[in-house]
């Protein structure tokens, strides 16, 4: 192999790589070679193949085809054995999985250590560490304290610690899975920081995104697959948003827009609400949502809500505090109260909640009016409506499925989400909560999920938008308001904030400072 | 290295296949027990095959024992589909049994009629209202359902013994602990002259299609599968998982119930302590055979009804002893549930980590 002169060398080199699952092609002959210093961004969608790729290149999985070759310290390429995560390590790859792989009730030290220490080590190993950590701390600027255990320690930290991890094993290439995932905008900002000061220090970095904004600014290059292929490589000063997005996606790419609308009078009104005990509470919070309006609600996953959420679909009741629905008073209320009351409720974790996975697309799409005249007489069920339901549904909505037989565990996230949407929003209710609805989803069915929340405003609905995707959420709301340690800020018209504004919030900083 | 896929698919011939091929699979596993008594293992088979289907008295005495396998795998097969363990079938057809003798006796004085309705009709409440104990236990407190319904039964079967050696004794039956004999209007009509086989399966048949509507075609049946498939999305969607599983918690134990109605008010005529040898157990099997299905319960049923009687027969006459049936019974359990793993994954062996070293 050539390289050319003026290029630093390369330190890892993928070729041919393919992976298939049954019928499924996860990775389709992809190449990638990655230098030293060099922070490579590996775009795709949901299910484009970016995860089975690095999970290829760090073990976890075996290609059908094609091989993984490392630099060694001399430069000298030589074949990874596959399927082994520990040859990995050997070979020096480090992998920050989105989901860390820390025992919480350890120490920092003690984290980094495990698996590398003898069995039986004396005091000697742990100093040793800690005084190659601290240069290692020194030279990244990576800093945390070593003796915290991991439960204290906040998401970031958590991040850092595993970064810190890699960086111990003396990692020459570093992979993040999703690494901004569950970080507020400063903390992403602040990670790519990091990512640089230790690219210059000749690590070669890939990062797995399916944000644009992010793998733009702190990208040196950009590889883009789409369906399991290769379809873009691309210098990131040569990209803009537009053109990745159509490279992501495979055709042309429109944005829904907000148009200015009045917000009419008040459909639910919370004041001084408190719910639940333990980490995940909302405590007296207060908020009136409008007809016409998106209300979005910014935050860090774990601030409280998913309380906020699980609340108003009347899956929890307040322990103090007035909820009013169109000015009557609800307590005691549960999920049956909600439907009847109007307010569609779209679940954050919708194969959790918002499907029965072994039903069929047709029963999932009437299972919240399953009790209405409309679908059973008798007590029987009336199955040509429910087909007929389904059929009208499926064309509205442009389910992809086999039919409304099908069961529903089948489909794509994507679908499911349609799923969800055909039933709640097809009632047309006065009231949408949509807990964070188009997570998970690829670009054409957040396009779906976005138009479908308009078209609710615009028909007077109000609507709540909890989300943690702040791009989201401005394109969206004509107020955001942010939550934090279960605590909701007052919310604001969303042409007064901006995002390093909304950000600081997201993050615990005084509300009035940060409007500024 | 062995992996499993999940198949996206599984076909009918697949699901109906598996349970027959468990069923082959216990028998040849059997076989081992039958030689190693020394007995010949297809002249073994083909006793009990005659025993059980070989003349009008056996098909009598298969369809006799198989119907109280169909109201205890019914009884099993709708608490399973909502996900409610109730092991507790055999306490449940004991407290039918009670019911059934204390109403039969001569408590009511109601002509034939009426008397055989309100006799099956109070031992399915019984049933129904034992097992609403640990139901309610389970959506109050927790409780796992699984040890309390067994539990039960330990519990109901002393009661019912301390019934018979007390106030239900029955002052002719020359100090065993038995009940008073069962009014003759009380009594279940016998299907066939001079056989055992009588009108509780008839019943037994009725409730297999009466239970297969209700799960199929009801609202009920609807949101007793929404429960048991995925019980978050189903109080998500507005569905009450609560009354759900007191519902199919009434329904299962009254099915259990009415195994004990047949056994007495069919069959014996009088209560005694040993009157069940493991029905309520068997149920779970059943069930389990069954895939859950109501129709598949009765085909079930009759198999391992078979087994039993032709285990007598064959012990009868070649001498093995018919704890042979105990062994395929549970030996059926086993290789059914290894074969729902086959049906629900493909099993494929991989050679892993023969790549070369890193050198």
């Amino acid at each position: 192999m050539t390289v050319p002169v003026e290029a630093p060398p390369v330190a890892l080199s993928l070729s041919g790589i393919t992976k298939r699952f049954g019928a499924l092609t996860a990775n389709e002959a992809v190449d990638l070679d990655l230098h030293r210093g060099e922070i490579v961004a590996l775009l795709g969608e949901n299910g484009a193949g970016k995860t089975t790729l690095m999970n290829i290149l760090f073990g976890h999985y075996v290609a059908d085809e094609g091989n993984v070759r490392v630099a060694q310290a001399d430069g000298t390429l030589v074949p990874l054995e596959p399927g082994s995560p520990h040859a990995a390590l050997e070979a020096g790859i480090g992998m920050v999985h989105q989901h860390f792989t820390l025992a919480e009730n350890l120490t920092v030290l003690e984290n980094i250590m495990l698996g590398t220490a003898a069995l039986f080590s004396t005091g000697g190993g742990a100093r040793a560490a800690r005084e190659k950590l601290d240069d290692l701390m020194r030279r990244s600027g990576l800093v945390v304290d070593l003796d915290a255990r991991i439960s204290r320690l906040s998401v970031g930290e958590k991040q850092r610690v595993e970064i810190l991890k890699a960086l111990y094993r003396d990692a020459r290439v570093l992979v993040l899975d999703e690494p901004t995932a569950v970080l507020t905008p400063q903390e992403s900002d602040t990670l790519f920081e990091t990512l640089k000061a230790l690219a210059a220090q000749g690590l070669a970095i890939v990062f797995i995104s399916h944000k644009l904004a992010e793998v733009l600014a702190a990208s040196d290059r950009i590889a883009v697959l789409r369906l399991g292929r290769k379809v873009a490589d691309l210098p990131s000063v040569d990209c803009d948003r537009q053109k990745l997005a159509e490279l992501m996606v495979g055709h042309e790419v429109t944005m829904s827009r907000r148009e200015p609308q009045a917000s009419g009078e008040v459909l639910l009104s919370l004041s001084a609400v408190t719910c639940g005990e333990g980490r995940d509470t909302v405590s007296d919070i207060g908020f009136d949502l409008h007809a016409g309006e998106i209300l979005g609600i910014a935050g860090v996953s774990g601030n409280g809500q998913a309380m906020l959420a699980r609340l108003l679909s009347g899956l929890e009741q307040q322990t103090s505090g007035d909820i009013r629905l169109a000015g009557r008073e609800i307590r005691a209320h549960d999920a049956a109260d909600m439907i009847r009351a109007g307010v569609a409720r779209i679940p954050e974790d919708r194969h959790r909640d918002g499907v029965v996975g072994a039903m069929s697309v047709a029963e999932n799409l009437v299972i919240e009016e399953i009790r209405s005249p409309r679908y059973q007489r008798f007590g029987f069920l009336d199955f040509r409506a429910i087909a007929a339901r389904a059929v009208e549904a499926i064309a509205g909505y442009d389910i992809r499925c086999p039919g409304g037989d099908a069961v529903a565990r089948l489909l794509s996230g994507g679908n499911i989400q349609k799923i969800v949407l055909a039933r709640t929003l097809d009632a047309e209710p006065s009231v949408v909560l949509a807990a964070q609805p188009s997570r998970g989803l690829d670009i054409g069915a957040t396009g779906d999920v976005h138009r479908r929340l308009l078209e609710a405003r615009g028909r007077g609905a109000g609507v709540i938008l909890i989300s943690e995707d702040l791009d989201e959420l401005f394109a969206l709301s004509d107020r955001i308001a942010v939550i934090h340690r279960g605590r909701l800020s007052p919310p604001r018209p969303a042409e007064d904030l901006n995002r390093a504004a909304v950000g600081l919030m997201m993050a615990g900083q005084h509300t009035e400072d940060a409007a500024a | 290295m062995i992996r499993f896929e999940p198949r996206e698919h599984v076909s009918p011939l697949r699901r109906i296949a598996a349970p027959v091929i468990a069923a082959v699979a216990a028998l040849a596993v059997a076989s081992l027990a039958i030689a190693a008594a020394g007995a010949p293992v297809l002249e073994a088979y083909g006793l009990m095959a005659k025993g059980a289907f070989g003349s009008a008295f056996a098909m009598s005495e298969l369809l006799a024992r198989a119907t109280p396998l169909i109201f205890t795998g019914l009884a099993a097969a709708v608490a399973f589909r909502a996900k409610l363990w109730n092991i507790g079938g055999e306490g449940q057809l004991y407290a039918g049994a009670l019911a059934a003798v204390a109403v039969g006796t001569g408590a009511l004085a109601l002509p034939g009629p009426l008397l055989i309705p309100t006799v099956i009709l109070a031992g399915a409440l019984a049933g129904g209202l034992l097992m609403l104990i640990p139901a309610l236990l389970k959506v109050r407190l927790g409780a796992d359902e699984v040890v309390t319904t067994l539990l039960l039964n330990f519990v109901v079967i002393l009661f019912v013994q301390m019934m018979l050696e007390g106030p239900m004794k029955d002052p002719m039956g020359m100090g065993w602990p038995q009940s008073e004999p069962m009014l003759d209007e009380a009594m279940l009509p016998k299907l066939m002259d001079r056989m055992r086989v009588h009108a509780g399966l008839i019943l037994a048949l009725v409730a297999a299609l009466g239970v297969h509507i209700v799960l199929k075609r009801t609202v009920w049946g609807f949101e007793t599968r929404a429960v048991g498939e995925n019980p978050e999305a189903a109080r998500h969607a507005g569905i009450p998982v609560t009354a759900t599983f007191l519902r199919v918690a009434l329904l299962s134990g009254g099915l259990a119930g009415l195994a004990g109605v047949g056994e007495v008010a069919g069959l014996k005529g009088y209560l005694t302590a040993d009157l069940s040898p493991g029905f309520g157990y068997a149920g779970i099997v059943v069930a389990m055979l069954a895939g859950l299905s109501p129709v598949g319960v009765v085909v079930a049923a009759l198999f391992i009804a078979g087994i039993f009687v032709g285990a007598d027969s064959m012990s009868r006459a070649i001498g093995v002893s018919n704890y042979l049936a105990d062994l395929v019974v549970a030996t059926s359990l086993i290789c059914v549930l290894v074969s729902g793993l086959f049906v629900r994954f493909k099993v494929r062996f991989v050679r892993v980590g023969t790549g070369k070293g890193a050198a």
